[in-house]
């Protein structure tokens, strides 16, 4: 409880609206309060006289436009050419049950993975792996999510949206389940409910949005594979300048890695975020970020094998501190992108963890200290260098560091007892060419050399198709 | 104890008690220069106009980019167009302003395309008839009599958000008004060589123009909207408007000139450039002026 103390204090500020004469004397309520009353009569007098004159307004303006629109058609005889489209009078409404369906759509992904390893042995070496998420997914040809959104306004004061993913094995992911305030006002947005963590530039951005593939290694490494997910709240602020600048908190569950879901009634994944951005002149625009979380995890198991070969299950149970650095530059002549544009994104991460590793959970069960120091960055260009067609080129590149542990220090176990804790410096380079038909398909070839894996080096060839259909998507920068 | 959180529980306050109140200028947001050029005729002074968009930028195709996420939060009030043109950026902007007066059905949110009566509006949707728009064609600017009846409303729309100056409001808006109709009656005569003029376009955005001048559309070099044309199209279109010549191709400032050009060259017609927008060309530099200078160029192009 200690730890919702502030996050309840700032929620209800905002909720009161700031309050600034707090401390006002009981004269000066009153006065206040009058004065109020006096202005709410004024304006709603005001706002009366004007709905009456708008009224007045549009009666005059459709009596005007019915004599000019037939002058008009009288003095130009000749009619316009008939479109090509069979257009014809605006349809007649038909049953209302339906005029408040929530905006559907629907994306469907696949692809076909051609790799050199085996995807079942894929582990970004030197880094304990999240439970699911690493590596390229299976080969050959391969369902991938289909995504399922409904949006809409609730009513005046919410906006809510339920993003779903059914995955190929028949599963589904409750990807984004939140409702968000549009009333609040004061530049400042509540968000509630299950999302995306804003912490980094890619982790709110749905995987069809994706320039490639698939994620940066230091995503997967550090935020499992899915994106950093919340189950919980998130303020964001919005400064009243003419630059962009964004201030945000988030506390929530831990649900997803590096936390774990526990069983206790703090919170145990909390963010902070900072976003600020710009024009660079009609063509450039640009936004960077310093993003903070902090999640807890227990008993955040993963598999590995002794220093003798046997699979072993470890765990982790601790607290991780991430530090993510952001930025995006996107150029397009005049700031138009339907011939050209081009996207520079980078992101740079520092996770420190601190806690206890235990080693063999099920059989010998050793418990020590552990502690690590770890980053990883990547850095993306897209090109497109004709209408409908992009290249682009990503470098990743992570550093595991030698990780502190004290079952080791300590001399009850050697090092090659943590096999995938070895110090390592994965690394990967890969090259994307796509084609869009329209706004709403894309086709996508990838080649990747991944040098993940400590071990061997695996090529990686995908081709993807993403289809969007139902409502139109949002352009988010 | 998150030491993080409890700093941002008191900043958090102090920043926001720091909003400056927008005594001055109305901030307006308007989404295309048209809009920016018709905020300014009607609020002269009053107003503060940020145009989201340059004339050289389809207008369908912008990001919800942090600059107008920026300039969203401080409106006190959006025209927008409507008829889902802004639909891939409005809303997102809408959302993440934090700002409850310009959300749709608050008197800081405008459009102007619901306002008049709209063309081409399909009688049945689907996403392989190309980027069609369900409510009608949203680029009604280029009808003078639309934007008489979009500037009546959106008079009343600025002395709705900003009482104070109601009076100024009317008195700039019937001002404008009488300029209008009078340029208008100008513009239709000017024009009358234009009527039946069969010309050839690239989008569909020079509907409203060629209805309200009587102009014939003879074909569009995108086969259907928002879809860039194949080889195989372009050779059709040649071989159909070799045999039924068009006068010339219109081009908007913002249009690739490449497929317009190319066809140019085969059916010996020319092509002739059109602001679209304010700003579009170096004459048209306000409303007036982009009426004035499409007449010209299209009339030069006529002799």
């Amino acid at each position: 409880m200690r730890n919702l103390t502030p996050v309840a204090g700032a929620l209800l500020l905002v909720c009161w609206g700031w309050p600034d004469t707090g401390q006002a004397a009981p004269d000066d309520v009153t006065a206040l309060r009058t004065e109020l009353e006096a202005l709410k009569a004024d304006y709603s007098a005001r706002v009366q006289a004007l709905e009456a004159r708008i009224r007045e307004l549009e009666s005059n303006v459709a009596a005007r436009n019915a004599p000019a629109a037939a002058a008009s058609a009288a003095s130009l005889t000749a009619p316009a050419a008939a479109p090509a489209a069979p257009y014809a009078a605006a349809p007649a409404r038909s049953s209302n049950l339906t005029a408040f369906n929530p905006a559907v759509s629907v994306i469907l992904t696949g692809n076909y993975a051609s790799l050199t390893q085996d995807p079942a042995t894929y582990r970004i070496a030197g880094f304990i792996p999240p439970p699911t998420g690493e590596g390229p997914g299976d080969r050959s040809f391969n369902l991938d999510e289909s995504e399922l959104t409904f949006t809409s306004n609730v009513d005046p004061y919410f906006f809510a949206n339920l993003t779903a993913a059914i995955q190929g094995d028949n599963s589904i992911d409750i990807e984004e389940a939140y409702f968000k305030t549009l009333a609040l006002g004061h530049g400042l947005t509540l968000k509630g409910g299950r999302f995306f963590s804003a912490t980094g530039y890619l982790n709110e951005i749905h995987s069809h949005n994706w320039d490639f593939a698939d994620q940066p290694l230091v995503y997967q490494a550090f935020f499992g594979g899915a994106q950093l997910g919340q189950d919980g709240a998130q303020l964001r602020w919005l400064a009243p300048s003419e630059y962009f600048l964004e201030l945000g908190a988030e506390a929530g569950s831990g649900r997803t890695f590096p936390g774990t879901q526990r069983n206790a009634n703090s919170l145990a994944s909390d963010a902070l975020f900072a976003h600020l951005g710009g024009d660079i002149g009609d063509s450039t625009s640009w936004r960077t970020g310093v993003s903070w979380l902090r999640a807890r995890s227990t008993a955040r198991a993963y598999q590995d094998v002794d220093q003798f070969g046997t699979p072993v299950t470890n765990a982790f149970t601790g607290t991780s501190r991430t530090w993510v650095v952001d930025g995006t530059l996107k150029w397009a002549p005049h700031g138009d992108p339907t011939y050209h544009q081009f996207k520079l994104q980078g992101e740079w991460m520092h996770r420190t963890e601190d806690g206890q590793l235990s080693f063999d959970l099920t059989g010998r069960n050793l418990v020590g200290g552990y502690g690590s120091s770890q980053s990883g960055w990547y850095m993306q260009a897209i090109y497109e260098f004709i209408q409908r067609w992009r290249a682009g080129v990503r470098y990743d590149s992570m550093s595991s560091g030698t990780p502190g542990i004290g079952l080791v220090g300590s001399g009850a176990l050697p090092l090659t007892a943590f096999p995938t804790l070895a110090s390592a410096s994965p690394e990967r380079t890969t090259l994307m060419i796509d084609w869009s038909l329209s706004e709403f398909s894309r086709f996508r070839a990838q080649y990747a050399l991944d040098d993940a894996r400590a071990s061997a080096r695996d090529r990686q060839f995908l081709l993807q198709y993403i289809l969007a259909i139902g409502a139109h998507g949002a352009h988010k920068f | 104890m998150p030491r993080h959180l409890r700093f941002l529980s008191l900043v958090l306050p102090v920043l926001c008690a720091g909003v400056p109140a927008a005594q001055a200028a109305l901030k307006v947001l308007a989404t295309t220069p048209d809009w920016g050029s018709l905020v300014t005729e009607l609020g002269g002074d009053k107003v503060n106009v940020y145009t989201a968009t340059s004339p050289f930028q389809d207008v369908h195709r912008v990001d919800a980019k942090p600059s107008l996420v920026a300039r969203a939060r401080s409106a006190d009030l959006v025209v927008a167009t409507g008829a889902d043109l802004e639909i891939g950026w409005m809303p997102v902007l809408l959302q993440d302003s934090g700002n409850s007066r310009i959300q749709p059905g608050a008197p800081g949110y405008f459009e102007a395309a619901p306002l008049v009566p709209l063309l081409e509006v399909p009688s049945a949707v689907d996403r392989s008839m190309g980027d069609i728009h369900p409510l009608g064609n949203p680029h009604v600017t280029l009808d003078a009599h639309n934007i008489a009846i979009i500037a009546k409303a959106l008079s009343a729309r600025l002395a709705l958000v900003d009482p104070a100056n109601a009076a100024y409001y009317a008195a700039r808006g019937e001002d404008f008004q009488k300029r209008w109709q009078q340029a208008t009656l100008k513009w239709e005569a000017e024009a009358a060589p234009l009527r039946g003029l069969p010309v050839v376009v690239i989008h569909r955005d020079q509907a409203y123009l060629c209805h309200w001048l009587a102009i014939r559309e003879l074909a569009s070099i995108e086969p259907k909207p928002g879809v860039p044309p194949s080889a195989g199209y372009l050779a059709e279109l040649v071989t159909k408007l070799t045999a039924t010549p068009p006068k010339m191709i219109l081009r908007n400032a913002y249009n690739d000139p490449r497929a317009a050009e190319w066809l140019a060259e085969r059916i010996h017609v020319p092509v002739v450039l059109l602001p679209y927008t304010v700003g579009g060309t170096p004459e048209a530099k306000d409303l007036f002026g982009l009426f004035d200078d499409t007449l010209k160029r299209l009339l030069a192009a006529n002799q």
